[in-house]
């Protein structure tokens, strides 16, 4: 049974029902379209079926065994030929919930498009199949060279996605963010060849356990800090990331807010502690630095949106901030709690755009001056939209409240002062989730064009239906989720500890009273 | 005691040679009105025997005519390159040469003798068969630029190539003088000794070196030699600019590199500062001057350019890896912009073709599946991974660092951002502008074939990419060893 490559085929089954879908024609666009959404979504459930087995062991699946920080279902195969790099996969405690996640979002997204998206709906699924594949991939690769392929690759479809199917300034948000991101991920090249010839290898789990000269670590480090800053993303490079949430589709906002973002968490955990412990410490105090400048501004600036896909674009900033301080706190709270915060945050800001959405579909207008009172016409959107705006927030008993909880404690052993300042993050998103609340949903229904809205029909029910299953089992039984998180997690701290204790200098203050 | 001379290795030149002057006959002693499909037809079933032969002149290191000549795996490689994009560009000819009424048999028959001088050029192992080979090509090539009597551009573009060509043949020439006047040597084997054993070089042999490497800069385009190259590009009928973009370019390269890892080896550390700086010079403007075309050809010919400063890289790192770095970008480079050009090649409104990058808007809607490819080609050009072009762009960087070239490296990696911009535009202007007044739909079924080929070629790269790897590596050693 182990012998079935079941990380490639959960990878490549959307992109191998893409090209089947291309192949799909009609007289009637109509007839394709359909047929088209149909074999999307079926693929993509599929994948999503994969992957809780994977997860669950259930039926004719290994079971993910939780207790070992060894990489599991791992495949190994020749790629380049001489030179090196190999077709590695494989899975550990890290990634294993960031897989699910991507696959867990795709139906969803496609089955939000369902009616919003009426052009080139073939090019569409399309686009968010192989999309799919690059994040489902990113995330299983155990080779450097094959992760940049993924890391990169995902810019394609996502270039399309918001340039063909966005908002009026679509193209300049789709250019500003293919080539931000292209600029990052370009220095991350470069630092991964250094490594290569540095270890003579490109394969990660043996590049986990090189120890690589201190000098060395400190550009690659940079190098890595590029690539991975610009798409977490974090204070200042940001700055693409209100543009491309705002004018991407719906769905196409749900996978940057839900996937995308966390590529940079996961490559911090991935690449940077790991593989450069000794520059992970020296640089520990520059990003708490920007973390908290991250998560107080862009807190004010959220509160001072007009638009309501932006100010949730820059609510993710403030979130994934705290996810940064998290991963270089380092400690078991922190990290555990910075991959459960990136989890949560994907399901939690995914149905956060796919509720402007809603609306969006209706009216046409991400304007929150246009909307008020919409609880008198749309009760079921409203008690929705009250359950997700809370688990931003981080109320107990959502998902959000475990994350910012464990970073909160994990913070405050690593750095009281760095705890104090972004536990006014929290006071703040409090603030602006309310506001923005408040201005949709209450006050009297005054608008003309409002007074015939009507409520969410079934198909965005079985939208939001598993996205609220999930918060409220994220947030009730987090144990689901951190147990399988654990073994790794102490391994990367474990292994982390004893770098810094071999190297004997370089940790800083704050990681020393961490201990 | 005298040796039979041994020929073998240049069976292939000599095909070629033949070939080439028996199709003359054939074209002169035909109906006119049949001269030049039969010509044609016949230059393809050459170019496939010529590739044949090529392929079976065997892997081992080998001269021919008192070490004039050499071939080894890089040469087989690098003719290999060639002859299939000379293939393609008679192949691609056809229907344009006649639609716009200029075809003529001579036509194929120059391609056939150019690419005969390509191959001395890629096979030769002596200053002397350096020129020889050079001169070949591009008379051949001068001549074709301006193809089209009856256009203005193409006769101007012809006339400039031929001038600044010409210039450079000169300063190429009085290189080799010096290098000879200083060393008392023209071919590689005693080059590469006398430079080895001499020690420091003597100031007037680097003036020497630096003329060659400006002769051969000018012919492949490199920065700051390249003033020709938009003027002919988009001067020439498209054809042609295709197989300018690729063939000649590779040959020149595959010469440049012969030349100055194998007799000037030895000189490195002279010549890689000017190898960086006109690297680095060529990655620049070929990403800064292409972003204000708004004629396709002139688009590509500054991303050409740009190409060029890339495998420069390689040249620059001087080792194996480095060589390998080139002939795996220059093999993917190959496809994707014959890929490209036949893309280009079936850009046509009311039946006449069009060339501004303008004309493209709204393909997508219009033709999905060309605009499908031609965003293939778009993505690979601009080395976004996972298209084939990303993979050249690698090894050249893999090469770059290894050699301790971090700053050029650093410019590379900048400079193809810059690029990316251009390519994308492309892709913007297909998916996501509005079409004024759709392209006409392609008729022509090799251009179509061509373009499915290449497409799949380059997006596929990455599912089997070792033969391409290991074939290169193999033949980067065979230089190396030489």
């Amino acid at each position: 049974m182990s012998e079935i490559p079941w990380l490639s085929i959960l990878t490549f089954l959307p992109t191998v029902v893409a090209v089947g879908l291309w192949f799909v024609n009609d007289e009637d666009p109509e007839v394709v379209a359909s047929n088209v959404r149909g074999g999307a979504l079926l693929a993509s459930l599929a994948t999503l079926a994969i992957a809780f087995g994977l997860w669950t062991g259930y039926g004719i699946f290994n079971h993910f065994d939780p207790a070992t920080h060894e990489f599991q279902f791992v495949e190994h195969r020749e790629w380049f030929g001489e030179g090196g790099f190999a077709y590695h996969m494989g899975i550990d405690g890290i990634s294993l919930f960031f897989v699910v996640l991507s696959a867990f979002l795709t139906p969803l997204c496609i089955l939000a498009s369902w009616t919003a998206i009426k052009t080139r709906v073939k090019e569409y699924m399309i686009a968010f199949l192989v999309l799919e594949t690059m994040m489902i991939g990113m995330f299983c690769a155990l080779d450097v060279v094959l992760f940049y392929v993924f890391f990169e690759g995902v810019l394609v479809p996502m270039f399309l996605i918001i340039g063909v199917w966005g908002g009026p300034r679509r193209v300049y948000a789709a250019f500003k963010f293919f080539l931000y991101t292209l600029l990052g991920s370009v220095l991350m090249l470069l630092a991964i060849i250094a490594m290569y010839y540095q270890a003579g290898t490109t394969d990660i789990p043996t590049l986990m356990a090189f120890e690589f000269a201190r000098d060395m670590q400190i550009w690659m480090w940079l190098a890595f800090f590029a690539s991975f800053a610009v798409k977490v993303p974090m204070w200042p490079v940001h700055t693409w990331l209100p543009d491309a949430h705002v004018e991407a589709p719906t769905a196409g906002s749900v996978i940057l807010a839900g996937v995308l973002l966390k590529m940079g968490g996961y490559g911090f955990l991935r690449f940077s502690v790991p593989m450069m412990p000794e520059a992970s410490a020296y640089f520990t105090p520059f990003v708490y630095g920007l973390s908290v400048v991250a998560v107080i501004y862009t807190s004010l600036v959220a509160l001072a949106q007009t638009d309501m896909k932006k100010l949730i674009a820059y609510s993710s900033v403030a979130h994934m901030a705290f996810v940064t301080v998290g991963i270089f706190a380092m400690n078991e709270q922190a990290v555990a709690g910075a991959i459960f915060q990136m989890l949560s945050h994907g399901v939690v800001s995914s149905a956060l755009f796919l509720i402007v959405g809603v609306v969006y579909d209706r009216m046409h207008s991400r304007d929150i001056a246009a909307y008020g009172g919409l609880v008198h016409r749309m009760p079921k959107y409203a008690a929705v939209f009250m359950l997700f705006m809370l688990a931003s927030v981080g109320l107990p008993g959502t998902s959000g409240f475990v994350g910012e909880l464990l970073v909160m404690v994990g913070a405050f052993r690593a750095n009281t002062w760095v705890a104090a300042l972004i536990a006014t993050g929290m006071v703040l998103g409090a603030a602006y989730m309310l506001y923005l609340y408040r201005r949709v949903i209450f006050g009297p229904l005054v608008k003309e064009e409002l007074k015939s809205i009507l409520d969410l029909d079934r198909r965005e029910m079985l939208v939001f239906a598993p996205l609220i299953v999930a918060v409220l089992w994220m947030g009730i039984f987090p144990m689901t989720f951190l147990g399988p998180i654990e073994a790794s997690v102490t391994n990367l701290i474990g292994n982390y500890e004893a770098a810094l204790a071999a190297a004997g200098v370089g940790a800083d203050p704050s990681v020393l009273a961490a201990r | 005691m005298t040796d039979l001379p041994i020929w073998v290795p240049a069976v292939p030149e000599m095909f070629v040679a033949v070939a080439g002057m028996a199709l003359l006959l054939i074209g002169a002693f035909s109906r006119s009105d049949v001269a030049e499909r039969i010509v044609t037809n016949l230059t393809l079933a050459a170019m496939l025997v010529a590739l044949g032969f090529v392929l079976s002149v065997g892997g081992g290191t080998a001269t021919a005519f008192g070490g004039m000549f050499v071939t080894d795996v890089f040469a087989i490689f690098m003719k290999v390159l060639v002859v299939l994009g000379a293939l393609l560009a008679v192949l691609m000819s056809r229907e344009f040469l006649a639609h716009e009424g200029i075809g003529r048999f001579e036509y194929p028959v120059l391609i056939l003798f150019a690419t005969l001088g390509m191959m001395v050029m890629i096979s030769a192992n002596n200053l002397m068969s350096v020129y020889l080979g050079l001169e070949l090509q591009s008379l051949c090539l001068y001549v074709i630029a301006a193809f089209h009597r009856d256009s203005l551009r193409s006769s101007e573009a012809g006339l400039k190539y031929f001038v600044l060509g010409a210039l450079s043949s000169g300063m190429l020439l009085y290189g080799i003088s010096i290098v000879y006047g200083y060393t008392g040597n023209t071919g590689f084997a005693g080059l590469a000794e006398s430079l080895a054993a001499n020690g420091p070089a003597e100031i007037g042999l680097i003036v020497g070196l630096v003329f060659v490497i400006a002769g051969l800069a000018f012919k492949i385009s490199a920065v700051p030699f390249h003033m020709w190259t938009p003027d002919v590009y988009e001067g020439a009928p498209t054809p042609v600019t295709a197989f300018f973009s690729v063939a000649p370019k590779i040959a020149a390269f595959a010469l440049i590199l012969r030349v100055m890892l194998d007799p000037f080896g030895p000189l490195i550390d002279e010549w890689r500062q000017v190898i960086v700086a006109i690297a680095i010079a060529s990655m620049a403007l070929g990403a800064y001057a292409a972003i204000a075309q708004t004629n396709i050809k002139r688009l590509m010919a500054y991303s050409s350019i740009g190409h060029v400063g890339y495998a420069l890289m390689g040249l620059a790192a001087g080792t194996a890896d480095g060589v390998r770095g080139v002939l795996i970008y220059f093999a993917i480079y190959l496809v994707m912009n014959i890929g490209a050009f036949a893309c280009i090649l079936s850009m046509r409104r009311h039946g006449d073709p069009v060339e501004g990058i303008d004309d493209l808007a709204g393909l997508s809607a219009s033709n999905p599946r060309m605009a499908l490819v031609l965003t293939a080609f778009m993505f690979s050009l601009a080395g976004i991974p996972w298209f084939a072009g990303f993979f050249g762009k690698l090894y050249v960087f893999m090469a770059a660092i290894d050699a301790g070239l971090y700053v050029l490296a650093i410019f590379g990696v900048l400079a193809s951002v810059v690029a990316a911009y251009y390519y994308l535009r492309i892709v913007k202007i297909m998916y996501f502008d509005a079409a004024v007044e759709p392209l006409d739909r392609p008729t022509s079924r090799t251009l179509g074939f061509v373009m499915v080929v290449a497409a799949l070629l380059v997006t596929t790269f990455i599912v089997y990419p070792a033969p391409l790897v290991n074939r290169a590596g193999e033949a980067a050693r065979s230089l190396l060893a030489g």
